[in-house]
C-alpha cells in the first residue's frame, strides 16, 4: 500500500496535496485497490463550491459505488478530465494522473482535521 | 456458442408476418397528417422471415437457464417450480382477451378471481385488506410506504420523517424509503442475526415513521424478538412494514398480521408459484390492517350482493401506482396455485421448504462456514471455508464452477453483513436426490478449490459463453445495435 | 402433496439426518404467541383436472375481445398478435428464469433484452433504452423523477391530454419526494406550446406529453420541445410504439426522455396487465436512468456476449441513494415486443400503423356524418378519436353491446367537461364491415 508521506488524508480515503491555498484532491491507493477496477467517475464543475465532509462526486466500480467526500471546503478551480474519460488512471496512478479536483480553500485550518500519512496508515491497518 | 443479433439475420424485403391489405377507401396521407409529422424512412427494424425469427429465439432460449432446466437455489428469490396448469389458465381466452375498460358485467369471472385472491392473501398474512395493483415487490414496497406516509399525515403526524431499516435488508428497502421521501436510518444486526434491540431503542423516537423488516430475515432466521420489536415500534408511534420476500417459510405457521405488522407486501412470483419471466412480470400485492385500508390504491375489487365491482370511491386513497388493476395475468396464475394447494397445501409448502433448507444446511455444515448456527427457515447463509481465502478463491469462483456442474449458483455477496456470502434457498419443490446431488457437487467444488484452485478461478468452461469482461462493459457502454 | 416430491420414506430419512422426530421442531423458533393454531381458511386441494375445469368455468363467465367487436382503446389495444410470439414466450428456458445475474447461462434473456433496447432506440430516436419498466404509466412517473434528478429541479408540468390514469400514477410517485405538478390545458384536443409555456418556469424539470395523446390527437412535439428547452426543462414524451412506425420519432422532434406502453407490441390485453413500460433517453441522462440495462462485451475467449451493466446506479448497490427502487423489469413482455417487432419488421410496422390510420380516418368520417354525432375537434389523429354524442355514452354502449360491439370510452368519467363525449379506437383488426356495423348501430340511435 502506497501512502506518500507528503500528503494529508481524510478518513474517507481521499488525499490532499497542499500548494499554498490550493488543495489538490484524489483518492488513495488503498481506496482504488479495495474498489477494484474503476469504471466511472463523476466530478463537480469548475466554479462549484464544496463543503468539508460533504460529497463532491462519485466513483464506481462494477459492483460498488462510493461517494467522494471533500476533505476541505472551498471553490473548485480545476477539474481533471482524465479520470472522467479514462477511469483506469485512478487504478494506475492514484496520486499522479488520477488526481480529481483542485479546491481554493476557504478555511485552510480544516487541514488540521486531516490525518498524516502515518495516522492514515494506522487507520487502514486497524480497519483491515 | 454465440448467436447473431436479429438485426444481422434475414434479408431486405423479407417479412415474418403478412397483414391483409386495407379494406377501407384509402385517403392520401398528407390529407390525414401534416407532412412534417411523418418519418422519412421506416425505422430499420429487422427484415426476417417467421422461421428466421423462430429459430433465432429458440436458439437464444437454449442459451438460457430456468427452473425447468435445472436446480436454481437462488437465495431470497424462491425459485420454485411453476405449475404448467397455471400457464394454461392465464392463457384462456376468457382471461387473456379482456379489455381493462370493458363493463364489469362482462368481467365477473375476472373480478371474482381478484376478489378471492385479495381475501385469501389477507387470510394467509393476517391482514384486513389487500390491493393487487403493484407490479412487483419493490413496487409493493413503494405502495405500502406511501400509505404509511399518507396515514401518518392524516393523523397530523408530519414530523415522522425517518424509516428504520436493518443492515441485512434488501437494497430495495432503503431505496424505497428514499423514493417515498423518508430518511433512512440503518440498525445493526446482533450476533444471532436478529435486529439489535439496543440499537433499535436508540433510534426509535417521535421522528420515526416505520421499521421495515423481513421475517424470516435475509439470513434465513426467524426474528425471535418480533413481539418485543413490534411493541417498541408501536409504542414509539411508528408502524411496522413487512417485506414478504421470505413468506414461503411460514405459511400456515405464523402470520405477519399476528406478529404486529401493519403493512405487508408479497411477491406472487416467489411464494405463489408464478414464473419470474427472466426478470418479470411478477406481482407485489400489498395488505394492510383496517386503519390503513382507506389509503389503498384505487380501485379495489369489492363484492356487492352476488356481483363484483371496482370501487373507485376512495377519497383517502394514495391514488394509483399503475394503470388499470395490476398484473392480472400473474394474479390468475397465483390464484390457480392457491386453489391447487388450499390452506393445508400452503402449510406443507412451508414445511418442506424449511425441511429442505435445513437438510441441505446439515449436509454442507462441515464443508462451509455457517455463521449463524441455529435452525434456519427456508434458506441459509454460509461462507466458503478458510482455506479458500488462503488460496485466493472467492465465492464468485465457487459460483462460477457450479455452472459447470449444471446448477444455477446460489445468491452470492448478499446479505452484505456476511463475508463472501453464499445464500442457498432450495424451495419445497426439489426432491431429496436433487439436494443430495447438489450437496455432493458443492463438496466436490470445494475439494477442487483445495487441490486445484486454478480450475475454479477460470470456471466456467462448459457454458455457452465464459466469464465476461464486465469492466469493459461498464467503462465503454455499448447498449444497443445501431445501423451504420 | 401438490408440487412437493417427497415420499414418506424420504421425509423420514431427512428428519433422521437432522436428528429430529418431526418438522414441527424446525418451527420452534417462532414464538408461541404468534403461532397460528388453526388451518388457513383457503379453498383448494383441487386435482389438476378439477382445477382446469374450475379455471375454465371462471374464464367462461367473462366476455373478451375475442367474442366482441372492440372499439375500445384508451391505453390498452386490441392489435393482432402473430402466433409465433406466443410460441416463443412459452419456451420455459425464458419464462422460468430469474433476472440474468449469471450471464454465462443467461445469454438468451440478455441478448433478447439487448435487441429490445436497440429496437426501442430505433423507434424513439433515443440513444439508450433500459431493459423495461412495469408499464407505460410507471415509466412516465419514473421519467418525471429522472428529469428532476437530472435538472435538480422540483416541479413538473403534465399535459391534461396525457392518459388520466397515467397522470394519477405520476401524482402518486411524486407525492413521496414532494415534487409539485401543474397540468397544462388543451385546446382542439391538443396541448398548445403557448399554454404550456405559461406554466413552465426556471424550477420546472420537465414537460410531460403523450404522442399521440389520450384523445388520439398528434401533438406538435417540436414546438413543445422548444417551449420546454427555453426554460431548461426536459421534454418527456409518452409514445405509442405502433404510431412510431410512421410518425417522426420523438427524438427527432427534440424529446429528451421517451417512455411508453409496449402492450400494443404483441402483448395480450389480459385485463390490464402484465404490460410493458419502455424508457429511453439521450446519452447524457444515462446515469440517471432507472432499472436494468444490458450492455455488450466479450468473454475470456473473445466471444461477443451480453451482461447487466451500469449496476452502480441500482438499489442493490446504491441502496438509499439509488436512482430508483426498481429491481426487476418486464423481461418476458419485452421479449414479446422484440419478437413482435422482428416478425412485423421494418415494413410491417409501418403497414400496421397505416392500417390503423386509414381505418380510423374512415370510421371518424363515417361517424361524423351521422345525425346526433359531432367531431368536437379537427386536429389530426392516429388510431383513436373523440366524438360528441347526443345520446348518453352509457346508453350507447349498452345498446352496442346488444350487437356484440364493445363501444368507446365514456370520457365524462375522466374529464367532466367532456361529458357526452366518447373515445373510439380502430386498430388494424377492425374490418370495414365491422366499422360499417358500428356506424349503422350508432345511426339507429340518434
Amino acid at each position: 500500500m502506497n501512502v506518500p508521506v507528503e500528503l494529508k488524508y481524510s478518513r474517507e480515503h481521499e488525499w490532499v496535496r497542499v500548494e499554498g491555498n490550493r488543495a489538490i484532491i484524489g483518492i488513495t491507493d488503498f481506496a482504488q485497490e479495495s474498489m477494484g477496477d474503476i469504471v466511472f467517475v463523476e466530478l463537480p464543475s469548475v466554479g462549484d463550491t464544496v463543503e468539508a465532509e460533504e460529497p463532491f462526486g462519485v466513483v464506481e466500480s462494477v459492483k460498488t459505488a462510493s461517494d467522494l467526500y471533500a476533505p476541505v471546503s472551498g471553490e473548485v478551480v480545476e477539474v481533471n478530465n482524465e479520470p472522467v474519460d479514462a477511469p483506469e488512471v485512478i487504478n494506475q496512478d492514484p496520486y499522479g494522473k488520477g488526481w480529481m479536483i483542485v479546491v481554493e480553500m476557504s478555511d485552510p485550518s480544516q487541514l488540521e482535521n486531516l490525518l498524516s500519512a502515518e495516522q492514515y496508515k494506522a487507520m487502514v491497518e486497524e480497519q483491515a | 456458442m454465440t448467436e447473431k443479433l436479429i438485426f444481422e439475420l434475414g434479408s431486405p424485403g423479407r417479412r415474418g408476418v403478412e397483414f391483409p391489405a386495407g379494406d377501407v377507401p384509402a385517403t392520401a396521407l398528407h390529407e390525414l397528417l401534416p407532412r412534417e409529422y411523418l418519418r422519412e424512412q421506416s425505422p430499420p427494424l429487422p427484415e426476417v422471415g417467421e422461421l428466421d425469427a423462430v429459430r433465432h429465439y429458440v436458439r437464444l432460449s437454449r442459451m438460457n437457464f430456468g427452473v425447468d432446466v435445472g436446480f436454481y437455489p437462488l437465495g431470497s428469490c424462491t425459485m420454485k417450480y411453476n405449475p404448467k396448469v397455471a400457464e394454461d389458465a392465464a392463457a384462456l381466452n376468457g382471461f387473456a382477451n379482456l379489455h381493462p375498460y370493458q363493463p364489469a358485467e362482462l368481467s365477473q369471472g375476472a373480478l371474482r378471481l381478484m376478489y378471492e385472491t385479495q381475501q385469501d392473501l389477507a387470510e394467509i398474512t393476517g391482514m384486513d385488506a389487500f390491493t393487487l395493483q403493484p407490479a412487483a415487490g419493490a413496487h409493493g414496497e413503494m405502495t405500502g410506504m406511501l400509505m404509511i406516509k399518507a396515514y401518518l399525515e392524516s393523523k397530523g403526524e408530519t414530523g415522522r420523517t425517518k424509516v428504520i431499516v436493518p443492515d441485512s435488508a434488501h437494497g430495495t428497502n432503503p431505496a424505497t424509503a428514499t423514493l417515498c421521501g423518508f430518511q433512512v436510518v440503518e440498525v445493526k444486526s446482533d450476533e444471532r442475526g436478529g435486529v439489535d434491540l439496543a440499537a433499535l431503542k436508540q433510534v426509535l423516537g417521535p421522528d420515526v415513521a416505520a421499521l421495515m423488516l423481513t421475517n424470516p430475515s435475509t439470513l434465513g432466521l426467524f426474528e425471535d424478538h418480533i413481539i418485543e420489536i413490534a411493541d417498541l415500534v408501536h409504542r414509539a408511534g411508528g408502524l411496522l412494514y413487512y417485506d414478504g420476500a421470505n413468506l414461503n417459510a411460514i405459511m400456515g405457521y405464523a402470520r405477519p398480521g399476528d406478529m404486529g405488522f401493519d403493512v405487508v407486501h408479497l411477491n406472487l412470483h416467489k411464494t405463489f408459484g408464478t414464473p419470474h419471466g427472466g426478470g418479470g412480470p411478477g406481482a407485489g400485492p400489498v395488505g394492510v390492517k383496517a386503519e390503513l385500508e382507506p389509503f389503498l390504491p384505487k380501485p379495489v375489487v369489492i363484492k356487492q350482493g352476488d356481483s363484483y365491482l371496482l370501487d373507485y370511491k376512495r377519497p383517502q386513497s394514495i391514488g394509483r401506482v399503475k394503470a388499470f388493476y395490476g398484473n392480472f395475468g400473474v394474479v390468475v396464475k397465483a390464484y390457480t396455485y392457491l386453489r391447487a394447494l388450499g390452506g393445508r397445501g400452503l402449510k406443507q409448502v412451508s414445511e418442506f421448504a424449511v425441511l429442505n433448507a435445513n437438510y441441505l444446511m446439515k449436509r454442507l455444515s462441515n464443508h462451509l462456514r455457517i455463521p449463524y448456527r441455529r435452525v434456519c427457515m427456508h434458506e441459509f447463509v454460509a461462507s466458503p471455508p478458510r482455506e479458500c481465502k488462503e488460496r485466493g478463491i472467492k465465492t464468485l469462483d465457487i459460483a462460477k464452477r457450479l455452472l459447470d456442474y449444471g446448477y444455477h449458483p446460489p445468491t452470492v455477496y448478499f446479505p452484505l453483513i456476511v463475508e463472501e456470502a453464499i445464500m442457498i434457498e432450495p424451495t419445497e419443490t426439489e426432491s431429496k436426490e436433487t439436494l443430495d446431488r447438489f450437496a455432493d457437487s458443492l463438496i466436490k467444488v470445494l475439494e477442487e478449490a483445495r487441490e486445484n484452485p486454478e480450475t475454479l478461478k477460470n470456471a466456467p468452461y462448459t457454458t455457452p459463453v465464459r466469464r465476461l469482461d464486465e469492466v469493459a462493459a461498464a467503462r465503454k457502454p455499448v447498449l444497443g445495435w445501431f445501423p451504420e | 402433496m401438490r408440487f412437493i416430491p417427497h415420499t414418506e420414506e424420504e421425509r423420514r430419512q431427512m428428519l433422521n439426518l437432522l436428528g429430529i422426530e418431526n418438522t414441527d421442531r424446525l418451527f420452534e423458533g417462532i414464538p408461541r404467541e404468534v403461532r397460528l393454531n388453526r388451518e388457513l381458511q383457503v379453498d383448494g386441494g383441487l386435482s389438476e383436472m378439477e382445477l382446469s375445469r374450475h379455471m375454465a368455468s371462471l374464464a367462461e363467465v367473462n366476455t373478451g375481445v375475442d367474442k366482441t367487436i372492440c372499439f375500445l382503446g384508451a391505453g390498452a389495444y386490441d392489435h393482432y398478435v402473430p402466433s409465433a410470439v406466443k410460441h416463443i414466450l412459452s419456451r420455459s428456458e425464458f419464462y422460468t428464469a430469474y433476472t440474468p445475474y449469471q450471464p454465462e447461462i443467461s445469454q438468451g434473456v440478455l441478448q433478447s433484452i439487448f435487441e429490445y433496447q436497440s429496437m426501442i432506440c430505433l423507434l424513439t430516436g433515443m440513444d439508450v433504452a433500459n431493459a423495461s419498466m412495469y408499464d407505460g404509466a410507471s415509466a412516465l412517473a419514473e421519467a418525471a423523477l429522472m428529469a428532476c434528478a437530472s435538472t435538480r429541479r422540483d416541479r413538473v408540468v403534465v399535459a391534461r391530454t396525457v392518459h388520466p390514469e397515467y397522470r394519477e400514477v405520476v401524482r402518486t410517485y411524486l407525492y413521496g419526494p414532494g415534487i409539485k405538478i401543474s397540468e397544462a390545458p388543451y385546446r382542439e384536443g391538443l396541448t398548445r406550446a403557448e399554454d404550456a409555456a405559461g406554466l413552465l418556469d426556471q424550477n420546472t424539470a420537465a414537460l410531460l406529453v403523450q404522442y399521440p395523446n389520450f384523445f388520439g390527437c398528434i401533438e406538435d412535439l417540436r414546438k413543445l420541445a422548444e417551449a420546454a428547452h427555453s426554460v431548461g426543462a426536459l421534454l418527456v414524451v409518452c409514445a405509442d410504439p405502433i404510431a412510431l412506425g410512421m410518425l417522426k420519432s420523438p427524438g427527432q422532434c427534440g424529446a429528451d426522455i421517451v417512455v411508453g406502453e409496449g402492450q400494443p407490441l404483441g402483448i395480450p390485453l389480459s385485463y390490464g396487465g402484465p404490460y410493458l413500460g419502455f424508457l429511453a433517453c439521450r446519452e447524457k441522462f444515462l446515469r440517471k436512468m432507472p432499472g436494468r440495462i444490458v450492455g455488450q462485451t466479450t468473454d475470456v475467449d473473445g466471444r461477443r456476449a451480453y451482461v447487466l451493466t451500469l449496476q452502480a446506479r441500482e438499489q442493490h448497490i446504491r441502496r438509499d441513494k439509488a436512482t430508483s427502487n426498481i429491481c426487476s423489469n418486464q423481461a418476458l413482455c419485452a421479449l414479446a415486443a422484440t419478437v413482435y417487432l422482428s416478425l412485423v419488421g421494418r415494413h410491417g410496422l409501418r403497414q400496421v400503423a397505416e392500417l390503423c390510420l386509414q381505418k380510423t380516418a374512415y370510421a371518424r368520417n363515417l361517424l361524423a356524418k351521422l345525425p346526433g354525432y359531432r367531431l368536437p375537434w379537427q386536429s389530426p389523429v392516429f388510431k383513436e378519436f373523440v366524438i360528441e354524442t347526443k345520446v348518453a355514452p352509457e346508453i350507447i354502449n349498452r345498446e352496442l353491446l346488444k350487437h356484440n360491439i364493445l363501444g368507446g370510452l365514456d370520457l365524462g368519467r375522466y374529464y367532466p367537461e367532456l361529458a357526452g363525449h366518447m373515445l373510439f379506437c380502430v386498430t388494424e383488426k377492425r374490418s370495414r364491415r365491422e366499422i360499417d356495423l358500428l356506424a349503422d348501430r350508432l345511426g339507429a340511435m340518434s
